[in-house]
């Protein structure tokens, strides 16, 4: 029996193979030693948390780690994000967050140069779980304004 | 025992398919469904004597206010209060205990006083009085809490001493089902002079309560819960206390002359009902009070207990699920599926027509204590039956399915 006849065909829309993968196995996940910035965030709502650390060099993040717990959506997002801002420049990085951010408000087509995020635009189908996917995104979005 | 297929009929919400399947709602200790006799009555109410109450001398004026103080008698009924003198109106079973926070704590408490909270409690008791104990220098303390989620009550000497001035604990707790053995501490607290406060959101919807048999101070509770809209709630206190405690709010319709130099408060219990009121949500609640007493609240209280055994078993019976509280319980059972957080959790079973909440229930210490960032909960009330239970189930194993094929 295929998923798709036995499960709502949004679900997998939602939970992509590639989400629940980074969820399972998540990559950048731990903490620097000498961070240049370091922010926490929760969601007071649902208890989701994380703490983003990055090391930031001559403008580029060289290396970004992540600590936190919460549902399979806001880990998945927090690792591939982390995963995919090493060796950007902050400015690219500031483009990141507002191509994913359009991206959960339903815009796909901003998505199409995050790579493997683009799983997570199934997201914005899913109004209460938006806030799950943008929390690593939050804050990113923080370290950077630190780092200004 | 009730017959909730047929009472299901009375609550128009449920008759809807929610992604194509009939809709379970499971959800009930966040907000009870309404049933047709409270949409009617609140709906007669702007159709045909809409006014404001207390003020108006006119037809409809009279007639809003003997609907408004009609339910005020019903509540008192309802939980035994011995005047609906004690029967403060208020939003929710959280400005409730604020009241008391403000107009009893704020006022009594110094340096070296203490309130004895449970860990157990939702958040708005316990926030209310961190509050408190910051702004007067008081000191919290906290009951302790077994293995399987009951209070202790063997150590209560030691908790409860002169210092004690008050006890708030929950009736029934929102996240472990615990049903709290009031009268017991109630006891202890008179016998150490302290005042209790109990949060009755979780008990008055589900079994008989009687605040006199209770024996505790103030007692509150929110409508909606319990099939009244939303916007209304109670507060009963002892009426001495009352009488003794300066108004929470300053408005119209709580005082009894007003000069420029100051003012003196209406009596009991209009003097904590400041500004116009939630007229007819208050009707809602009092339509709500009729509904569950023509089903008589020792059987609502029955059923749920077979019910919520019944889904225990049944849920039991699934592998790789922990069900957490004790086993004596309210209606609703909290739990959690081996590598599934309670939000996928939660949107699988949307996906298949039934609403579960997923989070921390307002009540992080909790969570804390059961070393989860969060947990499932589903919660009953008079119109689930066992089919909605084998869809719980039937969805769960749709769920363990699901992640485990993505896997």
């Amino acid at each position: 029996m295929s998923l798709e006849h036995s499960h709502p065909i949004q679900l997998n829309e939602l939970y992509r193979d590639v989400i629940m993968d980074h969820y399972r196995r998540p990559r950048n996940k731990g903490t620097l030693e000498d961070p240049s910035v370091s922010i926490a965030l929760n969601n007071p709502v649902c208890g989701d948390e994380i703490t983003l650390q990055l090391l930031v060099r001559d403008g580029r993040i060289e290396r970004a780690r992540f600590m936190g717990r919460g549902c399979s959506i806001s880990q998945a997002s927090a690792s591939m994000m982390a995963q995919q801002i090493e060796g950007k420049t902050l400015a690219e990085a500031e483009d990141m967050i507002a191509r994913f951010k359009r991206m959960m408000h339903g815009d796909e087509k901003a998505g199409e140069p995050l790579g493997d995020l683009m799983a997570l635009h199934g997201v914005s189908k899913f109004p209460v779980r938006v806030k799950c996917a943008l929390l690593s995104w939050e804050a990113l979005e923080r370290s950077l304004e630190q780092l200004r | 025992m009730i017959d909730a297929r047929a009472l299901r009929k009375d609550f128009p919400v449920l008759d809807q398919r929610v992604n194509g399947r009939p809709l379970v709602y499971l959800d009930s200790a966040a907000t009870a469904q309404k049933p047709r006799p409270v949409i009617d009555a609140v709906r007669r109410f702007f159709e045909e004597d809409n006014a404001n109450v207390h003020r108006a001398i006119h037809a409809l004026g009279e007639r809003a206010t003997a609907k408004y103080e009609e339910a005020r008698r019903k509540v008192a009924r309802f939980i035994n209060a011995p005047s609906e003198r004690t029967i403060i109106f208020t939003k929710n079973a959280t400005e409730s205990i604020n009241l008391v926070a403000y107009s009893w704590a704020r006022a009594r408490l110094k340096p070296g006083d203490e309130i004895l909270v449970s860990p157990i409690e939702h958040h708005s008791n316990l926030v209310p009085w961190q509050l408190a104990a910051r702004a007067t220098g008081a000191t919290l303390r906290f009951f302790d809490v077994t293995e399987d989620g009951q209070l202790r009550l063997d150590n209560l000497d030691s908790l409860i001493s002169e210092r004690t001035r008050l006890v708030a604990v929950t009736h029934v707790s929102n996240v472990l089902g615990t049903i709290v053995p009031v009268a017991s501490i109630v006891a202890a607290a008179r016998r150490a002079g302290a005042v209790v406060l109990v949060d009755g959101a979780q008990s008055v919807p589900h079994m008989p309560v009687d605040v006199q048999a209770l024996g505790c101070d103030f007692f509150a509770f929110s409508g909606h819960k319990m099939g009244a809209p939303t916007g209304i709630g109670v507060l009963y206190g002892r009426e001495e206390l009352l009488e003794a405690m300066d108004p929470f709010l300053g408005g119209g319709d709580m005082i009894s002359s007003v000069r420029l130099s100051g003012s003196e408060w209406a009596e009991l219990p209009y003097k904590f009902e400041a500004g116009t009121p939630p007229i007819a949500e208050a009707i809602g609640l009092g339509a709500a009070i009729d509904y569950l007493t023509a089903i008589g609240m020792d059987r609502v209280h029955a059923y749920e207990r077979r019910l919520t055994a019944y889904a225990r078993e049944r849920l039991e019976q699934l592998p790789g699920i922990t069900i957490y509280g004790p086993k004596e319980r309210g209606g609703l059972l909290t739990f959690n599926v081996d590598e599934i957080h309670p939000h996928d959790l939660a949107t699988v079973l949307d996906q298949h027509g039934i609403a579960i909440r997923a989070g921390h229930h307002c009540a992080q210490p909790v969570m804390e204590w059961l070393g989860v960032p969060a947990t499932a909960r589903a919660s009953f009330w008079v119109y689930n039956t066992e089919d909605d239970v084998e869809r719980l189930v039937e969805g769960l194993r749709a769920a363990k399915e699901f992640f485990g094929y993505v896997a």
